[in-house]
């Protein structure tokens, strides 16, 4: 019995072998999963870049089922979508899977960048890797916003018609621009269509390749922890960080616990309240386009209207955009304008701890004012708390400075 | 930690969570491979054709499509009935032995329900052509009339089976279908009301 | 068990839903229909389409699925409900043509198929108990929730005829108070809020006919899921012995 083992597990490592010799297949899973070592004290704020990745495989899965049966043209889109909720077997569940996880996507990844607020892995050697990031999120916007428009309800076309407007506030080619990106004096059939081929195509192919970069460059360097402190200073005599556990199968068994709770929120959503009450789904997406009629209220999906609020907080078009435009790129900056000689919350002063709840508070709040008719008391509310979002980053290099840390430990704190 | 009490919990664990998840993956994999399956509209669109025969004189045939397949009505006259037993010997499948290529009803020399009336699928069963239909006899003598299939030479007699020495390896198919009244077919259903 | 995490779901969608139906101004009175309620549904099948299929389609919904999901035979089905239809697997289409509805209405009768998802059960309840007495109009009525609709007051002979009371308030804004019966159809008050309750219910089922498969599925996700959750923590303790 052993001894067919053996034989056995010989044939196995031929094959691994002559592979290894032709492909770096044992080195790449040893520098990527078994012995790429990251900290034991992961919070369950750590979780959400694995379940970010865990997003994008079900939108993909489930975007390549949809596209099999979904038709890009203004005739069809509408009746094709609500053939897929009905006529094709189980085209519901994949449908749904596919617009929860479009709002889940940002949840997570709000979540995830939140994350690296609060323990500054933005910050050197990470820049990068934020970079990247920042560079996946803009990504997702547009593709969140290029999937909006397919399945051409009132919601969607008229979405689509406020937001491709604001890039007629560019000066002197605003309007050509405007036009380029229809393809249309309005938006219309060739609009659909060539969203289409953004959002299942284009998008997706940059959103991978940006993603497998953003990977490559965090294990290159390592992930940081909830203590800011680097793990590879502290080295065992096996050169294996003394604060830092492999991810397979320590963190693996670990982010499967956290996938699994995951799961259940988002079955939550998708099987008992697939429309979120309106937020997930709007309803008068459920009438199909209508180029003759406004609906009565609009705005845009909510992940979108924090720096809508920003948009509509400015009384001018022009500086509305700028304004807009410079909340969605601003947290580009953070790592050269956080100026803390630490990482993490934890050894940070009270301004930054201030600082960042005020941030939250304001970016929640914008949220919900996006949604709100832009009417008396909401524009007021939503010009005060734009004025704070911006303040959070603008003054972060000189409260960041004065702000009093506390010694940051040699090692990571781990409570077995 | 390695006492072997932990080590078996350890083992039992992890194939259980395998198992488990395993398990869930196949789950979800079923409503996508279904949803490849014709939709309640392709089904809609693949209902039973009504085929309207009082006017078919004898001799005559029409083509029909159901489900996107060519299906030929033919009338045959005494004449033509009287050629099918001619041809057996040099048939593969004379007694249509072959079972999924005709309903239980058209196990027979005229391979119908009613021997005038034959209904079969225009689709030579060698690779897909819609074979031509050549009813007269010869000018070859093995030639008794029949289809014959233009892609690839393969013939098949006034009942639509397969001559010996040819591509094609069966019989011509008969699709399910009933006299729904004595002068209309219904083609894609043999029980069953309308 | 099964119940709670409806129960949360529910709950939780719940909080979400105020105020996000934002199309209409309008106060509505809550429908209270049950969309589990398969009689009611069946009414609603039959209300549905002998009072409003002439004009209006709802033409993403198939016969054989209303009589699978409310538990109609064939036969029933043909004789209930289809009347303009040959076919089970046929769709809802208006007995009227669309132009012709287009000439007499001014545009043609709005599809049904997803009405109540896109405005909401109480509207369309509302809409259907909405109409009132209005000489301006040619139609001769008004409705409460849609203002200068163009379409008649086609229930009158089971609701009968009633007006609207307004009021001013100090702005001199003009508000609506309530309604008056002026004339008497063949139905009581109550009985005419079920024939509406019953339709809007029928409305809000077809707006998404899988409402109650995907509901009984989740359910046995949930329970699958927390039987995984269950061994994926005693697995990630497992491993987690080592790191100390």
């Amino acid at each position: 019995m052993a001894r067919i083992e053996s034989e056995v597990g010989t044939r196995g490592s031929a094959i691994m072998k002559w592979i290894d010799d032709r492909f770096p297949f044992t080195e790449t899973m040893k520098y990527h999963v078994t012995e790429y070592y990251a900290s034991k004290n992961f919070n369950w704020w750590y979780i959400f870049g694995v379940l970010a990745m865990v997003v994008l495989v079900m939108q993909l899965v489930t975007g390549i089922f949809l596209t099999m049966n979904y038709k890009p043209s203004a005739v069809e889109a509408f009746a094709s979508v609500e053939y897929i909720m009905r006529d094709v077997e189980w085209g519901w569940l994949i449908r749904y899977m596919h617009s929860t996880g479009a709002s889940f996507f940002f949840i997570v990844v709000y979540l995830h960048m939140f994350r690296a607020m609060l323990y500054g892995s933005y910050q050197k050697p990470r820049e990068l890797i934020w970079l990247i990031g920042m560079l996946i999120f803009f990504v997702l916007m547009a593709e969140g916003f290029a999937g909006y428009l397919l399945p051409w309800g009132q919601m969607s076309y008229w979405g689509a018609q406020v937001i491709i407007s604001l890039f007629g506030a560019v000066p002197f080619v605003g309007e050509a621009l405007v036009e380029w990106i229809r393809g249309d004096y309005a938006i219309s059939d060739i609009t659909l269509n060539r969203f289409f081929a953004f959002h299942v195509i284009l998008l997706p192919l940059i959103l991978v390749a940006l993603i497998f970069l953003h990977i490559v460059a965090l294990h290159h360097v390592g992930s940081n922890n909830p203590d800011g402190v680097d793990i590879k200073k502290n080295k065992g005599p096996d050169g294996v960080p003394l604060d830092g556990v492999a991810f397979h199968p320590y963190h693996t068994t670990k982010d499967l616990v956290g996938i699994i709770v995951f799961l259940m929120i988002f079955s939550g959503v998708v099987f008992f309240a697939p429309d979120m009450g309106g937020y997930f789904l709007e309803h008068a997406n459920f009438e199909p386009a209508n180029m003759m009629a406004t609906p009565e209220h609009i705005a845009p999906v909510w992940y979108y209207t924090p720096y809508y609020a920003i948009l509509r907080a400015v009384p001018d078009k022009f500086w509305g955009f700028v304004l807009f435009a410079l909340s969605v790129v601003l947290p580009v900056f953070l790592p050269w304008l956080d100026r803390s000689r630490v990482k993490s919350i934890r050894y940070r002063g009270w301004i930054y701890k201030m600082a960042l709840s005020v941030f939250v508070v304001s970016f929640v709040t914008l949220g919900w004012l996006g949604l709100q008719p832009a009417e008396g008391t909401y524009v007021m509310l939503a010009r005060i708390f734009s004025v704070l979002y911006f303040a959070f980053f603008l003054l972060m290099p000189y409260y960041t400075t004065i702000d009093k840390t506390k010694p940051v430990p040699d090692r990571v704190v781990y409570h077995g | 930690m390695t006492d072997d009490v932990d080590r078996n919990r350890r083992h039992f664990l992890t194939v259980a969570t395998a198992v488990t998840g395993g398990a869930g993956v196949v789950a979800v994999a079923i409503p996508f491979l279904a949803s490849l399956k014709p939709s309640a509209r392709a089904q809609a669109l693949g209902a039973p054709v009504e085929v309207p025969i009082g006017s078919l004189e004898p001799g005559e045939m029409v083509r029909v499509m159901w489900r996107g397949r060519l299906v030929y009505v033919l009338r045959r006259d005494e004449e033509m009935l009287s050629r099918l037993p001619e041809s057996k010997d040099l048939l593969r499948d004379p007694d249509s032995a072959v079972v999924e290529q005709q309903p239980e009803f058209a196990v027979n020399e005229h391979r119908s329900l009613k021997p005038e009336y034959l209904v079969i699928e225009g689709s030579c069963t060698h690779l897909g052509c819609a074979p031509l239909a050549e009813f007269e006899v010869g000018p070859a003598d093995d030639w008794f009339g029949g289809f014959f299939c233009p892609c690839h030479g393969s013939r098949f007699d006034l009942s639509g089976r397969v001559y010996k020495g040819v591509p094609a390896p069966t019989n011509l198919r008969v699709p399910p279908y009933r006299f729904i009244r004595e002068d209309v077919i219904m083609i894609g259903s043999d029980a069953g009301a309308a | 068990m099964v119940k709670s995490i409806r129960l949360a779901t529910a709950f939780g969608a719940l909080l979400l839903t105020c105020g996000v139906y934002a199309a209409t101004s309008v106060e509505l009175e809550p429908a209270g229909n049950d969309p589990d309620n398969i009689n009611s549904l069946q009414r609603g099948a039959r209300n549905f389409m002998n009072y409003c299929a002439g004009c209006h389609s709802a033409k993403y919904v198939r016969f054989n699925t209303l009589g699978r999901d409310l538990e109609l035979s064939e036969d029933q089905l043909i004789e209930n409900l289809m009347f303009n239809a040959e076919k089970t697997f046929e769709t809802i289409q208006a007995t009227m043509p669309l132009d012709q509805a287009a000439r007499w209405f001014g545009q043609p009768p709005p599809d049904m198929s997803l009405m109540a998802r896109a405005r909401g059960t109480d509207y369309v309840y509302n809409f259907l108990k909405g109409f009132y007495l209005d000489p301006e109009s040619p139609t001769g009525v008004d409705n409460r929730v849609l203002e200068g609709t163009s379409m008649p007051h086609v229930l009158w002979e089971l609701q009968g005829f009633q007006t609207a009371v307004f009021a001013t308030d100090e702005n001199g804004v003009s508000h609506f108070e309530h309604f008056e019966q002026a004339t008497t159809g063949s139905m009581s008050t109550e009985e005419f809020d079920e024939f509406a309750r019953d339709t809007a219910n029928f409305l809000e089922y077809i707006s998404e006919p899988v409402r109650s498969t995907r509901r009984v599925l989740g359910t046995w996700v949930m329970i699958y899921l927390l039987f995984f959750l269950v061994i994926a923590i005693m697995l990630k303790k497992q491993i987690w012995k080592d790191v100390t």
